[in-house]
């Protein structure tokens, strides 16, 4: 397997449930056991410690007879061959391989991106670059107001350092919510201190040698000694580039997480599936999506051919300045005659609810402010359930079991046992 | 929890202040909330409110009178008689073997309490084939119990659908039988029919082919213990869907059974609506006829037996009901005790007791009551309000409002819920077993194996406290003699 | 395994089962220091639902294949290996709510009384029987096989 996260786990878990005996080899090019990428920002910020940043128990590998190369960098795969090579020229033999080498940060090309003191924010590694800096920051800016980006922000912030983002689109957070829930939300973080830039860029980071300030799209100097790249990530297909396999964005995958060479899976932020709700392929670089697709491959590598991928969506949940959200499939409906939307809108408590219906099947959803049970809409988005018998009740947070017809709760309630 | 659970919203919760207070006024005492308190922390007790005392002008009786003077209406309730007219079972005493004749132990050897309902003929004629023997008899329907009580007549519509499956699930499970009353048989219970005793009363509601083919055997009602006189009560409120289609009535309006059977108007009358239902059901099934104990309750089973009733059913005065007038159901019937023991002599005397079976109701308490009455003369004892509470009846008497907080005498699906039929047919079937197992003991006690050896056994008891008249009517020695 | 189940037909919703749960997974076990001295008051698990006369009450399915364990990100939703029950490690959670977003019954709660983390029901294990089962004053809810 190469890669050392969510979806090589996925896939040991799954294989170790019914083999215990194939040799599986783990090769990742961090010297760390498996840890919870998602958790590096609660790092940061100084909300965990840093022996809970792991993912599963030091002994994991231990009890599941893995053969963990840590600290490795694979070169290349010899697909024909079937051998792995590393960037230290040992060859690795398999019979079958997971790619789950997962997504690596996009970086822009702006003048001065090389200068020291500019970061991206995806490894347990860059945790422990920054915060080594700190002591000599009082501002830091962040690029992008997407997921990673506010989560930095706000782990700086807790930091007592002084942050701004700077947003290219008008809206933070504009690949999972909507207008209006950016909008709660930027206010929120305002209200926090964090200043927001947004329809704003950087065009130059200004500084000799250690970044001093930066110039922003619209002429503005900012005085920072810290800069974030948080643009997004993209598949880390480096070492397959030039090999046979099938790359569009991403790794190409079928519902079995085969990829176009026999014998090679892939899982995770790395590869382009099926999105059930948009009907196209893409990557939904997501942690329960990886550890899902994991858990596919894993049970295909071993011959068990009932676990397939019948499609991902878009998932998400995060807390923003204190409020939780959770964004799930399609949230901004491309036309509005096709498409049905429930929504809700509490001003004075800041809770903001809404639901997409095309054909009376849930396609998407949105909560900020009020997350509990949001589960349950996921349940009916992934089984692609008729809500026409309780779709009045969609727009209420109390929305549960006992809105839905009583033969679709007795079927609901007791199936997946 | 006490807020959610009380039907007459006695309890409720002011967020202002994060308390709850209780409106003691609406209380009627059935201790839902204080059963169901997590920390015990409500108790019931009497209002304190005080009249001047007076022996004639009781709280109660002052009461009654500004209710009526507010609402000019006739004062209603439910359950049987509260007031405190003499109780004559705790008036009679057993007798236990001593020295003459050895006591039996009902743990170690097998005792008799299975009871056969019906009429009897007066000799029994055998065919004795070589090491075999058969009954030439033709016998006439019986029904068959395995212990001499059986559930008393309950309406569906005065007491809940659960509660009547409860009561069909555990007279299955204990084979003997339960009454319909005069609700009719809801469909859902035909499963349970060879356990049912249907009633054709006044109102004849739910009366039809199915429902008689379904039962065991058919009860004629022409008068009930709470109520001797006029026709049963079921107030619009209770009359929902179910009822309604069970009844044959339209929904919400009340169910007022006519006081007399409009085509019984003479003992003519009744033979042949006996035999009528003889000949609908073919001579299968016993009939049996009910009526309250009244003054010349004597007269009135002769003639029913007569006429050709195999089962006799009398109601005593503090026999329950869903709803009945309260001056009625406090001041017309007499007590069973008497009744029992005038008809059993009476029949005796004109050589037909054997042509029905005596089943006997209202207020039975606990075994010994039981016993006695069968020692007095009955075959079998139907029990109503002893059922009610072990299902879970407080005794609040507030059936007719339709609130009842134990889900029994409801019909409002939120409160009918509280009766689970598994619990409460368990509680029954839990009380039956118990009440047979302290009448072995007492059988047992006296020298005795077969509760036939008891019946109409007098001897067996004594008096205490009675008058002279009293022990002559009821047949029984004083204590000492 | 056993699992619980509700009989909604028997649900009277007194939410006695709520506050037994709460009890239960309390500091103190005691009912009146669980509502009145405990800081932060412990949750319920069990989750009651209520419209008109119909209730009932739910909580974790303890799944086969739970969705809540796959998108845990911090790995503080296991399998218990004995008894097959999911249970949670409040030491590990960090409130992301991935498990709150993913479970198809709507059965994890937020708890923000203190630090914030996810909580749901564990099958009251080491009890025996799961004290909801227990105190239900209807036998509404039963442990059963499925």
């Amino acid at each position: 397997m190469i890669g050392n996260s969510a979806g090589a786990i996925g896939a040991i878990e799954a294989i170790r449930k019914v083999d215990r005996s194939s040799p599986i080899t783990i090769i990742s090019d961090e010297s760390i056991p498996v840890y919870s990428r998602p958790l590096i920002s609660y790092l940061l910020s100084g909300e965990i410690k840093p022996d809970q940043i792991y993912y599963r128990p030091r002994n994991f590998y231990e009890k599941n007879d893995i053969k963990p190369l840590l600290g490795r960098m694979v070169k290349k795969v010899i697909f024909d061959q079937k051998i792995v090579q590393l960037e230290d020229n040992e060859e690795i033999p398999y019979d079958r391989l997971l790619i789950a080498s997962g997504g690596r940060p996009f970086i822009p090309n702006i003048d001065g991106i090389g200068k020291s003191g500019v970061y991206t924010f995806t490894k347990l590694d860059d945790v422990r670059r920054i915060s080594s800096s700190l002591r000599e920051v009082k501002r830091a800016l962040v690029i992008g107001g997407g997921l990673i980006g506010i989560k930095v922000a706000e782990a700086l912030k807790k930091r007592n350092i002084d942050v701004t983002i700077v947003e290219l689109t008008e809206h933070i957070l504009s690949l999972t919510m909507d207008e209006t829930a950016s909008s709660i939300l930027e206010t929120a973080l305002r209200k926090e201190g964090i200043k927001v830039l947004t329809s704003n860029t950087v065009k130059e980071i200004i500084g000799n040698g250690n970044v001093k300030s930066i110039r922003l799209a619209d002429g503005k100097r900012l005085d920072v000694q810290l800069v974030i790249v948080a643009i997004g990530v993209v598949p880390n297909i480096e070492p397959f580039r030039e090999s046979s396999l099938h790359i569009e964005k991403g790794i190409v995958v079928n519902e079995r997480m085969e990829t176009n060479i026999n014998d090679v899976y892939a899982a995770g932020d790395v590869t382009e599936a099926y999105d059930k709700i948009l009907k196209n392929y893409r990557t939904i670089p997501i942690w329960p999506n990886a550890y899902y697709q994991g858990k596919v491959a894993g049970n295909q590598m071993v011959g068990n051919d009932n676990y397939r991928y019948e499609g991902g969506f878009m998932m998400n949940s995060v807390e923003v300045a204190n409020i939780p959200t959770i964004s799930i499939g399609m949230i901004k409906p491309p036309t509005q005659d096709a498409y049905e939307v429930i929504k809700r809108y509490d001003r004075g408590s800041n809770i903001y609810r809404k639901i997409i219906l095309k054909d009376n099947l849930i396609v998407g959803a949105l909560f900020v402010g009020n997350i509990d049970r949001a589960g349950i809409v996921t349940g009916l988005l992934k089984d692609a359930i008729k809500v026409k018998g309780f779709k009045k009740e969609l727009r209420n947070d109390s929305l549960g079991f006992i809105s839905l017809p009583k033969e679709l709760r007795k079927e609901r309630l007791f199936k997946g046992i | 929890m006490c807020v959610r659970q009380c039907a007459f919203e006695g309890h409720s919760y002011d967020p202002e202040t994060d308390e709850v207070i209780s409106r003691e006024e609406v209380c009627v005492g059935c201790h839902r909330c204080v059963t169901l308190c997590p920390t015990n922390a409500l108790t019931v007790r009497r209002n304190p409110l005080d009249f001047r005392p007076n022996a004639n002008w009781t709280a109660w009786a002052i009461r009654n009178i500004f209710k009526q003077a507010e609402t000019g209406g006739v004062l209603l309730t439910g359950m049987g008689n509260d007031r405190p007219y003499p109780i004559y079972w705790d008036h009679l005493l057993l007798n236990a073997s001593q020295v003459t004749n050895p006591s039996i132990d009902p743990l170690r050897e097998p005792m008799e309490l299975r009871t056969y309902l019906g009429r009897k003929t007066e000799r029994l004629e055998l065919d004795y084939r070589g090491e075999t023997v058969k009954l030439k008899t033709q016998l006439p329907p019986q029904l068959k119990l395995e212990t001499p009580i059986l559930f008393s007549a309950m309406s569906y519509g005065a007491i809940s659908y659960n509660a009547c499956e409860s009561l069909a699930r555990a007279a299955e499970a204990l084979g003997i039988y339960y009454n319909t009353g005069e609700g009719g048989l809801h469909p859902d219970l035909y499963k349970y029919g060879k356990n049912t005793i249907v009633q054709v009363a006044s109102g004849r509601f739910g009366v039809h082919k199915e429902y008689l083919d379904t039962a065991a055997a058919i009860e004629i009602k022409i008068g009930q213990g709470a109520k001797p006189g006029i026709g049963g009560h079921l107030p619009g409120e209770k009359v929902v869907e179910e009822v309604s289609k069970t009844r044959m009535i339209p929904k919400g309006t009340d169910a007022l059974s006519p006081a007399p059977q409009h085509d019984i108007y003479s003992i003519e009358d009744l033979r042949m609506l006996i035999f009528a239902l003889k000949e609908a059901t073919r001579y299968t099934k016993p009939i049996s006829v009910k009526i309250a104990a009244v003054h010349n309750s004597a007269a009135i089973a002769s003639g029913m037996v007569r006429a050709g009733a195999d089962i006799i059913a009398i109601d005593g005065f503090r026999g329950g009901t869903g709803a009945a007038p309260m001056v009625i159901r406090d001041n017309v019937g007499i007590p069973i005790e008497f009744a029992l023991a005038s008809v059993d002599q009476r029949l005796r005397d004109e050589g037909i007791r054997h042509q029905a079976s005596i089943v006997v109701a209202g207020g039975f308490r606990n075994s010994a009551d039981i016993f006695k009455a069968i020692a007095l003369g009955a075959d079998a004892v139907y029990i109503g309000t002893s059922a009610l509470i072990a299902m879970g009846c407080h005794m609040c008497q507030k059936c007719y409002t339709g609130k009842c907080n134990w889900g029994i005498a409801t019909q409002d699906p939120y409160l009918s819920k509280r009766l689970n039929p598994e619990i409460a047919s368990e509680r029954l079937i839990n009380l039956i077993h118990a009440w047979s197992h302290e009448i072995k003991e007492m059988l047992g006690g006296m020298g005795i194996n077969a509760i036939e050896s008891l019946r109409g056994n007098r001897l067996a008891l004594r008096g205490v406290g009675l008058t002279d008249t009293e022990l002559e009517i009821l047949g029984v020695l004083p204590a000492g003699r | 395994m056993k699992r619980i189940f509700i009989k909604e037909e028997f649900c009277i919703g007194c939410r006695l089962c709520e506050i037994y749960c709460l009890v239960e997974h309390s500091n103190s076990k005691d009912i009146i220091k669980a509502f009145k001295k405990e800081n932060p008051r412990p949750l319920p698990r069990i989750i009651v639902e209520e419209k008109g006369y119909l209730s009932f009450g739910l909580q974790c399915r303890h799944c086969g294949e739970p969705p809540c364990l796959e998108a845990c990100m911090s790995g503080a939703l296991h399998r218990d290996e004995r008894t097959g029950a999911i249970l949670h490690n409040r030491d590990k959670c960090v409130g992301c709510w991935m498990c709150i977003m993913v479970c198809p019954y709507g059965a994890i709660k937020r708890d923000i009384n203190g630090k914030k983390v996810a909580s749901k029901c564990d099958l009251c294990i080491g009890r025996g029987l799961p004290i909801c089962v227990e105190k239900c004053p209807n036998q509404a809810l039963i442990l059963k096989e499925g």
